[in-house]
């Protein structure tokens, strides 16, 4: 348990430090900018008419803040790491005058239920098949896959969620292709609205999962090819020991270790991918946020979906690093 | 033959319960075959072998690494994946339908004698079992379908079992990286021998251990073969472990048997040139004669030399070494060599 | 490495197939040398023409041959592709190296700072950057920011070769018979990193050229020198689909789709015949039964 002790330590040390060098880096980027982005900001907001004195004053207030332009270099460093801390990213120039946490706080939980969804589908499939892949290495149908397989993985998420985009909303509409459920759906949890749900899903999580599948596939089917030439694996072939015991509780158990740790590792760039995705299919989560507010000019918004990424991200990455001893004994005990 | 020796086959007889061999290898022939680049390669690493293993008998392979006797075993115990093939030759098993090569048994009827009957112990026990798993969960895997009963008779018999290499039970809700590596090897020959088969093939049972260890873990072995009446083909290049344990023994190079004699004979009176270099290459308290190296080295099996494949190294060697390939000829009772020069056809 | 390259695509199927299509595509932009029309002047021939004989690939709305259009969007690309990869091929060795080989708290600080960058998601921090920088975001400017980001997954990968390599016993041999070190680093180990580093490049040119395609087609580049993705983000403007105009989406996005497969096929290729355990697998399983 001792051991235990130590490496949280170090899971959590290293989160720490990516959400610091991570949240320090959006604040150099900020610096970057070569002209006073606030006055621009607050112009774009004035014209449209009838907004209050006070909401401009908060809304410059917090943009000089956000933007590090307040007070001494270090209290400009505080204040926004003050605003990062409390979730206060100010008002939204695109949505005035709702605060952009509020924004964001809509979003998340159809970007986290779509990833999440998504990316244990594609991870437990496409392990799954991979690892049969590489135990029975000559059956034609697994081999095609893998054709398949490698020939969709390396095309970015962009293009295959529009081809799909393409396909289903214009040469075969069968399914929604845009918003998160029909828009005539109120909040309550109905059925009705769990399955419209649902269905505008469909289209953004095969995006994301037609891509991704064939990393997983090719990444086990190759542990597996490896795996049956271990020592264990010989010998309780020679022991006669049943096939599919072996495959799953000899085979699998061991393959799926380093795949665990290859789902953190790519935690980040299946983000990305989300993002792309929900904007393609306008589904209503942090991605589309992230686009929409760029075209506005909305920096409150993109900063905080940015923060928020990135935490989000790191707090995903810890989670698995911590289940992890459970997987594998050997790192249990020093 | 010496007292000594027909002793000991004597013994070996009178406990033995069946006259026929264990295990029969007529004319072995193993071969990795590649096809990499456009090269065709065959590496003969086991070309043409013939030995018996009788009832109740501890045999023993030596061989410098690359003799091909790592080969032989998985040859013997159809444990092949590709490239390795079996070429040539038959290996009969006594439990298996006779005159039946286990490389024409059906899938059922290995799986049959897997463990039962046959079993194996491996080399570098370091990674034997499931690092994922405790060492119950292996004994379950792989003895449960052969000794059958409930969960606790068959967990009772597993610790009953463990006694006979003074294991505690403890060891059961172990990791395998959780024990040393003695105690790892003693999990291995418990696992092998659990099921009562009737040959037990040891691939260097003892490398990786300590020498301390290793004496500890030989004598258990010998132990639980006798108990449970098993034969025991062990295979190791350390002469010294062959010397203490085995009651025959068999020399190997190039991919080939070379000599074969009871063990105590073999250290008295080796007949094969390669067979002398290596028992006078072992150390002897009290001598101070410096030893002399062998000209060469080991061949290349993809190229073996023409004829004995030890030609080219032997101080004996005639032409006609170069030309034919000598077979086993027996030159005493129970010992055969290989060889033109000793003995060997005429 | 020369000779291996050539018996990976003697052999090797899967090199033989993305070399052919990494050809293509470089070959296409090469065709950019000798087009007949300038890639940034716009109503130079009729437009919203499907493929025909004059026009491969048909025109766009704006006016422009799109196959000529392409040959410009790819080399591009492709350059930006390449640029960004040496950058961060630089990048990647001297920090993967460096870990390797020097070890101990060095290694340790390196490595932490290089998984943060492997955690960190890089698309909003690039959006960020866009958004900040807007039009003194230029290609250049984007190339080095990528490369700052992207090293660390391929640092890593060299810093395992770095380690295997600093322990092997021919390096030992090296040494003691009086090689220096850095002839040992020539000699002796680089022929391991060679195909690591081909590898790796293939990878890194994928990653960033879909993140470069990402990036153009929601308008976060400067798109008025031409891209794969730029030429989708027009087309999207204009409305393409809709208006019926398919082909000023579905060469592109061909061609680079080809680009992508190609180099994953290098790369897979590559790394399978590093693997010396998957090599015997290789040989045994085409030699005999």
């Amino acid at each position: 348990m001792r051991f235990y002790a130590t490496y949280l330590a170090q899971r959590l040390g290293q989160f720490l430090l990516v959400v610091f060098i991570g949240i320090n880096l959006t604040y150099l980027i900020t610096h970057l900018t070569p002209i006073d982005p606030v006055e621009q900001s607050i112009a774009a907001v004035t014209s449209f008419g009838n907004t209050s004195p006070e909401a401009i004053g908060a809304m410059r207030q917090s943009l000089r803040e956000l933007y590090g332009l307040t007070g001494a270099p270090h209290e400009q460093y505080l204040a926004f790491w003050r605003r990062i801390a409390t979730a206060d990213f100010g008002p939204s120039l695109s949505a005035f005058p709702t605060p952009v946490s509020t924004l964001i706080a809509r979003a998340l939980p159809w970007t986290i239920g779509l990833l999440a969804t998504a990316t244990l589908l594609t991870w437990v499939l496409g392990n799954l098949l991979g690892g049969l892949a590489g135990y029975y290495q000559n059956k034609k149908s697994l081999k095609l896959l893998a054709i398949i397989a490698m020939g969709l993985h390396p095309v970015p998420y962009y293009i295959v969620a529009f081809v799909l985009l393409v396909m289903f909303g214009y040469l075969w509409p069968l399914l929604p292709i845009a918003g998160g459920k029909a828009m005539n759906l109120g909040n309550e949890l109905s059925l009705a609205v769990v399955l419209s749900i649902l269905k505008h899903s469909i289209l953004p999580a095969l995006s994301l999962l037609l891509v991704g599948l064939g990393g997983w596939f090719l990444g086990m089917r190759s542990l597996v090819s490896n795996i049956v030439s271990e020592d264990y694996v010989v010998y309780a072939e020679l022991a006669g020991v049943d096939r599919r015991r072996i495959l799953g509780s000899y085979v699998m158990r061991n393959a799926l270790l380093p795949q665990v740790t290859g789902l953190a590792l790519s935690l980040g760039a299946i983000f990305n991918g989300a993002i792309i995705t929900e904007q393609v299919f306008g589904y209503p989560g942090v991605g589309s946020l992230l686009v929409s507010g760029v075209y506005a000019g909305d920096y409150g918004l993109v900063l905080g979906v940015a923060t928020v990424s990135i935490i989000g991200v790191s707090t995903a990455v810890l989670i698995i690093d911590l289940l992890y001893p459970l997987l594998d004994p050997r790192v249990r005990t020093a | 033959m010496t007292a000594k020796t027909a002793n000991i086959e004597a013994e070996r007889q009178a406990a033995a319960t069946h006259a026929e061999p264990v295990l029969r290898v007529e004319g072995l022939k193993a071969y990795y075959r590649t096809r990499h680049f456009g090269v065709e390669r065959d590496v003969k690493a086991v070309d043409g072998v013939s030995f018996e293993v009788r009832d109740y008998e501890i045999y023993g392979l030596a061989g410098e690494s690359s003799s091909g006797k790592s080969t032989l075993l998985k040859a013997i115990a159809a444990a092949m994946r590709p490239p390795l093939q079996v070429v040539g030759g038959t290996v009969r098993l006594r439990f298996l339908q006779a005159s039946k090569s286990i490389h024409a048994a059906s899938p059922a009827e290995l799986a049959a004698l897997r463990w039962r009957k046959l079993s194996y112990i491996m080399q570098g026990s370091m990674s034997a079992l499931n690092p994922v798993r405790r060492v119950r969960r292996s004994f379950e895997d792989f003895a449960a379908r052969h000794l059958g009963g409930s969960g606790a008779s068959f967990e009772a018999r597993v610790i009953e079992h463990l006694h006979l290499v003074r294991l505690d039970k403890s060891v059961l809700d172990a990791y395998p990286h959780e024990l040393s590596g003695g105690m790892r090897q003693r999990v291995t020959i418990a696992l092998a021998t659990i099921c009562r088969p009737d040959l037990v093939i040891a691939d260097e049972p003892t490398t990786a251990l300590d020498v301390v260890v290793q004496k500890d873990v030989l004598d258990m072995l010998r132990d639980v073969a006798r108990q449970t009446r098993a034969s025991l083909l062990l295979v190791t290049h350390d002469l010294g472990v062959h010397a203490y344990l085995t009651d025959r023994l068999g020399i190997m190079y190039g991919g080939r048997l070379v000599e074969e004699a009871p063990t105590e004979q073999l250290f008295r009176a080796p007949q094969h040139p390669y067979a002398k270099h290596l028992i006078a290459s072992l150390p002897r308290i009290g001598q101070e004669a410096p030893k002399v190296t062998l000209p060469g080295g080991p061949p290349n099996l993809a190229e073996p030399p023409s004829g004995c494949r030890f030609h080219p190294r032997c101080p004996l060697a005639m032409d006609r070494c170069r030309r034919e390939t000598p077979e086993m000829t027996e030159v005493a009772p129970q010992h055969r060599v290989a060889c033109f020069a000793v003995g060997g056809p005429a | 490495m020369l000779t291996t390259l050539r018996d990976l695509l003697r052999y090797n199927p899967e090199f033989r197939i993305g070399a052919v299509l990494l050809g293509l595509v470089v070959g296409m932009a090469a065709l950019s040398f000798v087009s007949p029309y300038a890639p940034l002047d716009t109503f130079v021939v009729a437009p919203d023409v499907p493929p025909s004989w004059q026009h491969p690939f048909g025109t766009t709305s704006r006016g422009q041959d799109v196959f000529w259009l392409l040959t410009f969007a790819i080399r591009n690309t492709l350059s930006f592709g390449i640029l960004v990869a040496v950058l961060s091929r630089l990048l990647s060795l001297l920090i993967g190296l460096v870990a390797g080989y020097k070890g101990g708290w060095v290694d340790r600080v390196l490595m932490a700072i290089n998984d943060t960058f492997i955690a960190i998601p890089l698309f909003p921090i690039l959006v960020l950057f866009y958004f900040v920088l807007r039009d003194a975001m230029s290609w250049t400017a984007l190339a080095v920011i990528m490369a700052l980001l992207g090293w660390a997954y391929d640092a890593r990968l060299i810093r395992a070769l770095a380690l295997s390599l600093k322990s092997r016993e021919f390096t030992y041999t090296g040494l003691f018979s009086g090689m220096t070190t850095r002839e040992v680093l020539v000699r002796e180990h680089l022929p391991y990193v060679m195909p690591i580093v081909f590898a790796t490049t293939m990878n890194n040119m994928n990653w960033s050229i879909g993140l470069e395609v990402t990036l153009s087609v929601l308008g976060f580049t400067d798109i008025n020198s031409p891209t794969v993705g730029g030429m989708i983000y027009w087309a999207n403007q204009h409305t393409a689909l809709v208006a019926g105009v398919w082909w000023w989406i579905a060469f592109p996005v061909f061609l680079v789709v080809l680009l992508f497969i190609g180099l994953f096929l290098l790369a897979v290729s590559m790394n399978e015949h590093i693997d010396p355990r998957s090599r015997l697998r290789r040989m045994g399983a085409e030699g005999g039964a």
